[in-house]
């Protein structure tokens, strides 16, 4: 039975599978030359959201379509664009959703600003908190 | 201090509960549209995927006339599933244009032989590099182009039954 399952899985997986049948992009699997380029290149990538497989960065993903993405992204900065370049040229294609660094607007301004709110509203409540002891500490002596 | 202030944080669970739920019960969305509605396809030229069908170029695209650009693969399940509704928006007199993505032209001639040839013309993109430029993020999906090489509207998945008088009205009214 197990086996009889296990060639099942097979079978349905090679539609999948040939996907992979041509090569991978030039700079799927491979680094540039420059080490300098590579780092912009793999820092930019690891921002990047894959397409196929939501939830993983294109460098951490074994999508077909996610090593087509490095390739281009490092194509493009060997051919000397900028990291931001190469994001923004991408979210003209695929809007702030493709970045996990997304860019301050209207939208993911309360992101940016809840937290700094949270902390001034935390300092204020502290400081009302810490006097109030102090003065209770004052009437005991 | 006030009485009201007690139900403060009940009420801010409150909406963190909400929030949550309305997260958990809606259905998950997984369609990213292309930001390139709108606006003019990029340029490119693709060589031909196979011998019977000649080569896609953003000239091509745009002639006058909408059309439908298509994205699909031979290795692509849903794209089986959407085979006849692209034979029965050509027979409706649409002119489409393929994209194959990341395939072989064996493969492409097979699976055209088997599940029918809507397309005037096929470029083959083995690197997704169109596909990018696009903001395609998958297979299958389909582009209503204008006239003037405008894309006016994006189909993620399948084209279904239903699908097939959308467009038909999408193409009409892009004339």
């Amino acid at each position: 039975m197990t086996r009889f399952l296990a060639l099942i899985a097979l079978l349905m997986a090679i539609p999948v599978a040939a996907q992979n049948a041509l090569p991978a992009s030039p700079y799927a699997h491979q680094q540039l030359e420059d080490p300098v380029q590579e780092e912009k290149a793999r820092s930019l990538m690891e921002e990047l959201r894959c397409l196929k497989c939501q939830s993983q960065s294109i460098a951490d993903s074994d999508a077909p379509m996610a090593g087509d993405m490095r390739s281009q992204v490092r194509e493009r900065i060997a051919a000397g664009a900028t990291p931001e370049e190469v994001r923004s040229w991408l979210i003209e294609r695929y809007g702030d959703w493709v970045t996990y660094n997304p860019p301050v607007n209207a939208v993911t301004g309360p992101l940016w600003i809840a937290p700094i709110v949270l902390l001034i509203v935390a300092t204020w409540l502290a400081r009302g908190l810490f006097r109030r002891r102090k003065r209770d500490q004052k009437d005991v002596s | 201090m006030n009485r009201w202030l007690l139900w403060v944080p009940l009420v801010l669970f409150g909406i963190f509960f909400a929030v949550v739920a309305a997260g958990l019960i809606r259905p998950k969305d997984n369609i990213i549209e292309s930001k390139m509605i709108g606006k003019p396809i990029p340029e490119f030229a693709l060589p031909a995927a196979i011998e019977q069908r000649p080569a896609l170029s953003r000239a091509d695209l745009a002639t006058g006339k909408p059309q439908l650009l298509n994205i699909f693969a031979s290795w692509c399940v849903p794209c089986i599933a959407e085979a006849p509704q692209l034979l029965e928006l050509e027979r409706a007199g649409v002119q489409i244009n393929g994209i194959a993505s990341r395939d072989t032209p064996a493969d492409i001639a097979n699976f055209l032989n088997r599940w029918g040839n809507p397309y005037v013309r096929i470029g083959t993109d083995v690197r997704s590099i169109v596909q990018l430029e696009l903001g395609s993020s998958g297979v299958p999906e389909t582009f209503v182009i204008d006239g003037n090489g405008v894309i006016v509207h994006q189909h993620v998945g399948d084209i279904r039954k239903d699908d097939v008088p959308k467009l038909l009205k999408i193409l009409e009214e892009a004339r």
